[in-house]
């Protein structure tokens, strides 16, 4: 039924998946995940931090090393796959891609929140200018009805981006939502599309089957489903999954298999398991990144956190304002009366 | 003369909303919208009996009594207007990148700079952020200090959107130049929520000297100085400490002049400066009463 179909993987284990460990990966473990990753057969492996270059900050949490000491350690590792690096125009910039570019990268996702392409096009134009594949990378995508996504995709198309994006970055969509959205961007654009999920609500595997079935052909994944809140679509799996469909991934299940079990298990700090608070990030719709800080101004202010993301949902947040948390947290421990001014 | 004649280059959005600040100050009186096509906002300025020209920056060049000129326009076009501004013996309060001269931030260093003929009014960003930066550094000192500026989608306009990491690195500078902080960092965040937000602020800065009281008091002074020209500017989260990390939220109302009201960020910008214009025309009405 897939026709052997090829389904181009992009690893995130080494960005997204960093988000699970606060950034703390040390530059000598994503050598050596990446060289499992570029063994293993994946066609792309993304190293940044979390929330993209220059994102090591206190509003998104201080990285163990900078973003060139972790891409050299990746670029020397990697033989056959495209180093890939995440750009957010507005926290990091055309200066720090040319950075990048320098330490070995080969690809860029410019990523701007579903309605902002347009903060991009230069990011996208430097990364043509430097030889890089360049991905248009919409954000949030939950948030604006498929027309909207269709007309911000053909705008990256039309600044350049050689592959669009429709990401779920709050793991709120389920199967339909996604085909929908897919359906629309295939029609408005030449180039391929792609398919970033977050695994909130458990349909993560079911979200880019959905998106593979409606044309896309670029998948996001991370090992052990590592990623921003509870995690993206799980690599090993999706490998087993659509070898079982008979599209083709150029991946060998058993050697990504045990990147995901000797090389990335040890690394977590805790099971990748929906618990409560990210189940909530994707019933409210809110940026999977968001997870870690939520507990954490809960703690401060004696709240629940479940609370805040709701509250942040409300106020319809966007990707990047992770101080909006504390905002939140604070208006609501004073007027439950926690803390006075 | 009891006031200081005054001129805008671009009579787009931000110059129509500069020219009614002017025409509601006690020490500037609007004289000349200058553009370089026929435009609403020349059309605008025309009916308030404003003096237009739709030649350029050479008739303003010709008025004599013009002493202080805002640039609205662009980078580019303020490169060409700054020596030739300079060479009229104007003095230019720059809205562009450009940034010819230094930057001023009216609470923090408007003193030290006042008599320098080109300066720069930084960012949105930088005037609703490094005055806190300041504040919490003459209280507790200041390692680094970022800022994260959230401004609604509608109103960032194009020049913004295209050169959107002039913003962060222009206002990151300004955090230290202006602010004192040994490193800083910006970022912004545009957010289309509807109804639009309004423009919301977050400081954070790593002090060397933990002192909470010290810290909220310095804060709280620098807001009720701010809110001397910028009226809609608000505390949301006064600063919090943990650790060494102080973190402080501040939003920005804009005054609704020309401009909707939650476009704070563009508001902060013409209030500063307009505080600029107002004490250089201080200064200037002083220096006529002394001949």
């Amino acid at each position: 039924m897939s026709g052997g179909r090829y389904i181009h993987l992009v690893d995130s284990t080494l960005r997204d998946g960093s988000h699970a460990v606060s950034h703390q990966y040390l530059p000598e473990q994503v050598a050596t995940v990446a060289e499992g990753l570029d063994r293993a057969g994946l066609d792309y492996i993304e190293v940044t931090h979390g929330d993209g270059l220059a994102g090591s900050s206190f509003n998104y949490g201080w990285a163990a090393a900078s973003d060139e000491e972790y891409l050299r350690a990746a670029a020397k590792a990697i033989k056959k796959s495209a180093l890939t690096v995440l750009l957010l125009p507005g926290i990091g910039t055309q200066e720090d891609l040319e950075t990048a570019a320098d330490c070995g990268a080969k690809a860029v996702r410019v990523a701007t929140h579903v309605t902002e392409a347009d903060i991009g096009e230069q990011h996208i134009g430097l990364a043509k200018k430097l030889g890089l594949k360049a991905f248009g990378f919409l954000m949030m995508t939950h948030m604006s009805p498929p027309k909207k996504v269709a007309e911000q995709a053909k705008l990256f198309e039309s600044y350049g981006a050689d592959v669009v994006y429709i990401a779920d970055s709050a793991g709120a969509m389920l199967p339909d939502q996604v085909r929908a959205r897919v359906e629309a961007v295939r029609k408005e654009v030449l180039v391929p599309v792609g398919f970033h999920a977050h695994n909130n609500l458990s349909v993560a595997v079911a979200n880019s089957l959905a998106a593979i079935e409606t044309g896309a052909v670029f998948i996001d994944c991370c090992c052990r489903g590592l990623g921003a809140g509870a995690g993206n679509t799980q690599t090993e799996v999706l490998v087993g999954v659509l070898s079982k469909l008979g599209y083709k991934t150029g991946v060998d299940f058993y050697g990504v298999m045990d990147v995901a079990e000797q090389l990335v298990e040890p690394l977590m700090v805790r099971p990748q398991m929906i618990r409560n608070v990210p189940m909530m990030l994707g019933y409210a719709g809110v940026y999977s990144s968001f997870f870690l800080h939520t507990n954490w101004a809960a703690e401060r202010f004696g709240l629940d956190p479940r609370d805040i993301l709701v509250e942040l949902g409300r106020r319809r947040m966007v990707g990047g304002q992770e101080d909006m948390i504390v905002d939140v947290a604070y208006q609501m421990a004073k007027e439950k009366g926690i803390i006075k001014d | 003369m009891d006031r200081i004649k005054v001129a805008i280059i671009g009579p787009g959005n931000i110059g129509s909303d500069l020219m009614y600040k002017v025409m509601r100050s006690k020490y500037l009186q609007m004289e000349m919208m200058v553009g370089i096509v026929e435009s609403e906002g020349i059309k605008r300025a025309a009916s308030k009996g404003i003096k237009t020209t739709i030649e350029g920056i050479k008739p303003l060049l010709e008025e004599e009594e013009i002493r202080i000129v805002f640039d609205a326009t662009g980078a580019k076009p303020h490169l060409q207007h700054a020596p030739l501004l300079k060479e009229a013996g104007k003095i230019a309060l720059d809205l562009t990148p450009a940034a010819v001269g230094p930057y001023v931030v009216p609470s923090v260093n408007l003193d030290s700079v006042s008599d320098l003929p080109n300066l720069n009014m930084v960012t949105c960003g930088g005037q609703a952020t490094v005055p806190i930066v300041y504040a919490v550094k003459r209280a507790a000192g200041a390692r680094y200090a970022e800022i994260v500026a959230a401004l609604s989608s509608k109103s960032a306009g194009p020049g913004t959107r295209q050169n959107i990491d002039e913003f962060t690195q222009t206002t990151a500078k300004a955090i230290c130049t202006v602010g004192g902080a040994q490193k800083g960092k910006a970022i912004i965040i545009l957010n289309p929520a509807d109804p639009p937000i309004m423009m919301t602020n977050t400081i954070y800065v790593q002090v060397e000297n933990p002192d909470e009281r010290a810290i909220r008091e310095s804060v709280d002074r620098m807001v009720k100085e701010i809110q001397t020209y910028v009226a809609g500017y608000r505390l949301r989260v006064p600063p919090i400490l943990d650790g060494d990390k102080v973190t402080t939220i501040v939003e920005v109302e804009g005054a609704g002049d020309f401009l909707p009201k939650y476009s704070g960020n563009l508001d902060i910008m013409n209030s500063a400066a307009i505080a600029v214009a107002e004490k250089i025309a201080q200064r200037l009405l002083g220096e006529g009463v002394m001949e």
